[in-house]
């Protein structure tokens, strides 16, 4: 079976395991098997269907979006790896107070 | 939950932010901790990569800085704990987008960045049904009042 190593934050939805053995000869099997051993994983790896924009898999050191994405074929003793892209922005600006300064700006 | 970080560290990363102004900066934060507790060990400065006509009101690293500084952590007996990164002009509180793109479990460190002076930092958490952040605990928090 493949192997999915899971990032630090989720390890919390797999009893604290890093790396979990999963089923399947796509990369999408392999990780719909993985959110039926693990459910609470679910909402954080997929929008629907589909795996969130932030979520990124790789095979060894490649992104299966380069790849066939989660059509992906793999073999039995390949390892997978959840990625995510770390990402951050501010709020629309609006009228607000902030260090005793209130600020007026435009929306960015 | 209580985020223990030292004001060394605090300066570390507000001294970081500030340079980036107006732009948006980060990294990671490198720690260990129970449950309630959490110890901020390091830090670690990772470029922004989104669109440079973008920085000043978004950040992104490379799936690979995760990589290798997971990897990093690994080695070093801690764990990638979470994140900070800074709201130019902005209140420390996270966006949309931060709740878009967080994970539970991970810690989110926001410091309001005012005329290039670091003016405020909280930290937060995204609640396990990703509908909102909560706030969390900062110990020893006001160093940049100092």
């Amino acid at each position: 079976m493949a192997k999915i190593r899971i990032p630090t934050p989720l390890r919390a939805f797999t009893d604290g395991e890093a790396s979990i053995e999963v089923a399947g000869g796509t990369v999408g099997e392999a990780l719909s098997n993985l959110v039926e051993q693990h459910p609470d994983l679910r909402a954080h790896l997929f929008n629907d269907s589909e795996l969130r924009s932030f979520v990124n898999i790789f095979l060894d050191d490649e992104d299966i979006r380069f790849m066939q994405g989660l059509d992906t074929e793999i073999a039995g003793d390949d390892s997978l790896r959840i990625i995510p892209s770390i990402a951050g922005g501010n709020p629309p600006r609006s009228p607000h107070s902030i260090g005793g300064k209130t600020l007026v700006s435009e929306e960015t | 939950m209580i985020i223990h970080i030292s004001h060394d560290l605090q300066r570390a990363i507000a001294e970081q932010l500030e340079a980036t102004y107006p732009n948006e900066g980060g990294g990671f934060l490198l720690g260990k901790g129970e449950a309630d507790q959490m110890q901020i060990v390091d830090i670690v400065q990772v470029d922004n990569v989104f669109a440079e006509a973008e920085q000043h009101h978004r950040y992104a690293m490379r799936p690979q800085d995760w990589m290798r500084l997971e990897d990093m952590a690994d080695a070093r007996g801690l764990s990638l704990v979470g994140y900070y990164h800074s709201h130019p002009d902005s209140p420390s509180v996270p966006s949309e987008y931060d709740r878009e793109h967080a994970l539970p479990n991970f810690v989110y460190i926001i410091t309001a960045v005012l005329m290039a002076r670091a003016n405020d930092m909280r930290a937060w958490q995204l609640r396990p049904d990703r509908s909102a952040f909560d706030e969390l605990d900062m110990a020893a928090r006001g160093v940049l009042a100092e």
